[in-house]
């Protein structure tokens, strides 16, 4: 009985490793694979404070092919090229699965309220169409909640992580937008405006299950 | 581990390489919109006077000012806001971009001092009210509202607002959609339409056409079936719809597409079923001969094995 039972307590991570997306945001993959949560926290919902963003209820195919960009670089990130690369596709694909799976946390649904500013507000509803700027809810939806596998929400999402990935489409760092539409429009934007825009999404609501009113 | 190590060194150099030396120095600062080729053509042969519209923020207050603000509400959310004149889901703002004010895009300031109009596609003179009623019944695939109702009265104050200081009677540069002398290399063809739809409209418009929703709202509208506009609408023009697709899509890269790409991918588009034209009575032909007498149009003719119009969309 002992034997049998410390033999399962070896074969349990090894089986869990191949296919536990679970365990390997709490654990890593042991082959080189940070665990997610240690960025992503606990219940998916990322550290707005460090730009780490959130996941839990994201697109799994948009975070799919995340991953995967990371891995091939083109969406380059010092940290999450190494985890990327030491997934395998199976971890991925399972990983995507399980974020997308989690619930929005409670706290997305009332963000902290932001210093408003109206330029930032402007060019999230209105756009600047002189500069060629259009809206950006008129790919990423009414309130920034997201749309499909191509257009992920930006409502409640750090606003160091939107500003960051803005930059990064303006100095090339990433480069895996379907058309080329962030790279075009990321760099109409002044280093204030993307300030301003990061700010204005990071305090808007994400109802608590995306795609019901 | 060495080797992947390598291979990734190679893809991140490769990968640097092959990246535009200018995209990346031209970071820092913003860029300007590029021009579309086609718009400054037709603007600077015709030499049209430019014209700016007013800032939102000038709408004035009062009774007045509601009513601008309540057509521009009705222009942007057109199914919220005028629900009994309204049969699909588009909104006037998805063919009239920045709500009716971009130059190319048909804005209204580039409508308002042309009307009243004599319009062959109805034999008569028409004033804006009458104008924006056509919009309803073939666009919007609905109904038209009275001449003397709250919806046209807050669309003309809307349009009014936005052309003030415009002269009256003069064709403004970017009016309409840039048309004029925009001529397919070769005739558009539905295949090679497909393949532009599939790589770069697709996207947004969904790979039946049908859009892209959340909570019951459009984020990207329908192209055709049920919920687009009918086979009366001006969209489903071939010139029309390759203008308004060279000079604006996709939304921020207007004027990516070439010339021979634009005309093939409105081909494709105009060559699905919509629902019918209000003013069909019972004969195909005859209404074709009657209001689609035009190469422009493919109502009542066939295309990829189908008789377009024989099977409206419901």
């Amino acid at each position: 009985m002992l034997r049998i039972l410390a033999l399962l307590a070896l074969l349990a991570p090894l089986a869990a490793r191949a296919t536990d997306a679970a365990t390997i945001t709490r654990q890593g993959n042991g082959k080189g694979a940070a665990p997610c949560m240690a960025c992503h926290g606990v219940d998916g919902g990322g550290m707005a404070i460090n730009g780490y963003p959130r996941l839990a209820g994201l697109d799994a195919a948009y975070i799919r092919r995340q991953l995967d960009d990371f891995a091939n670089g083109t969406r380059s990130n010092p940290v999450m090229q190494p985890n990327a690369s030491a997934l395998d596709a199976n971890e991925r694909a399972a990983l995507a699965k399980y974020y997308s799976a989690l619930p929005v946390p409670a706290r997305f649904a009332k963000p902290p309220v932001a210093k408003p500013d109206a330029s930032g507000e402007r060019l999230a509803v209105r756009g600047d169409w002189s500069r060629g700027l259009p809206a950006c809810v008129q790919c990423h939806a009414p309130g920034g909640v997201g749309v499909g596998p191509n257009f992920p929400p930006l409502a409640g999402q750090s606003a160091a992580y939107i500003a960051s990935q803005l930059r990064a489409w303006q100095h090339g760092t990433r480069r895996n937008d379907p058309l080329q539409l962030m790279q075009h429009v990321a760099q109409r934007l002044t280093p204030q405006e993307v300030e301003a825009v990061a700010g204005w999404f990071a305090a808007q609501p994400l109802p608590a299950r995306e795609g019901e009113p | 581990m060495k080797s992947l190590t390598m291979a990734l060194l190679c893809a991140c150099l490769l990968a640097a390489c092959s990246h535009p030396a200018a995209e990346v120095s031209g970071a820092a600062k913003p860029e300007r919109a590029p021009a579309t080729g086609v718009a400054s053509a037709a603007a600077s042969k015709e030499t049209a006077p430019a014209f700016a519209p007013p800032a939102e923020s000038d709408i004035p207050a009062g009774p007045l000012g509601d009513a601008i603000r309540r057509g521009r509400a009705i222009f942007t959310d057109t199914s919220k806001y005028a629900p009994d004149y309204v049969g699909n889901t588009l909104n006037c703002s998805n063919c009239h971009l920045d709500a009716g004010r971009l130059a190319n895009a048909a804005p209204l300031w580039g409508a308002w001092g042309m009307y009243p109009q004599y319009r062959s596609k109805n034999g008569h003179v028409n004033s804006f009210g009458e104008r924006l009623q056509g919009c309803f019944r073939y666009s919007m695939n609905g109904k038209p509202p009275p001449l003397d109702s709250d919806v046209i009265v807050a669309l003309e104050s809307y349009a009014w607002w936005m052309s003030k200081g415009a002269p009256s009677g003069v064709k403004l540069a970017g009016a309409g959609y840039p048309k004029q002398g925009f001529k397919p290399p070769q005739p558009p063809d539905y295949a090679r339409g497909a393949a532009v739809y599939a790589k770069d409209c697709a996207l947004c418009h969904g790979a039946d056409g049908q859009g892209q929703q959340v909570a019951g709202r459009n984020v990207f509208p329908p192209l055709w079936g049920a919920q687009s506009f009918n086979w009366g609408a001006g969209m489903q023009q071939l010139d029309n719809a390759a203008a308004f697709i060279k000079a604006n899509m996709p939304l921020s890269r207007g004027g990516m597409l070439s010339d021979q790409d634009a005309w093939d991918v409105a081909m494709y588009m105009d060559a699905h079923e919509r629902p019918q034209d209000p003013r069909y009575h019972g004969d195909l032909a005859a209404t074709r001969a009657k209001y689609h007498d035009t190469p422009m149009s493919l109502y009542g003719t066939t295309v990829n094995g189908h008789l377009l119009g024989s099977e409206p969309a419901r």
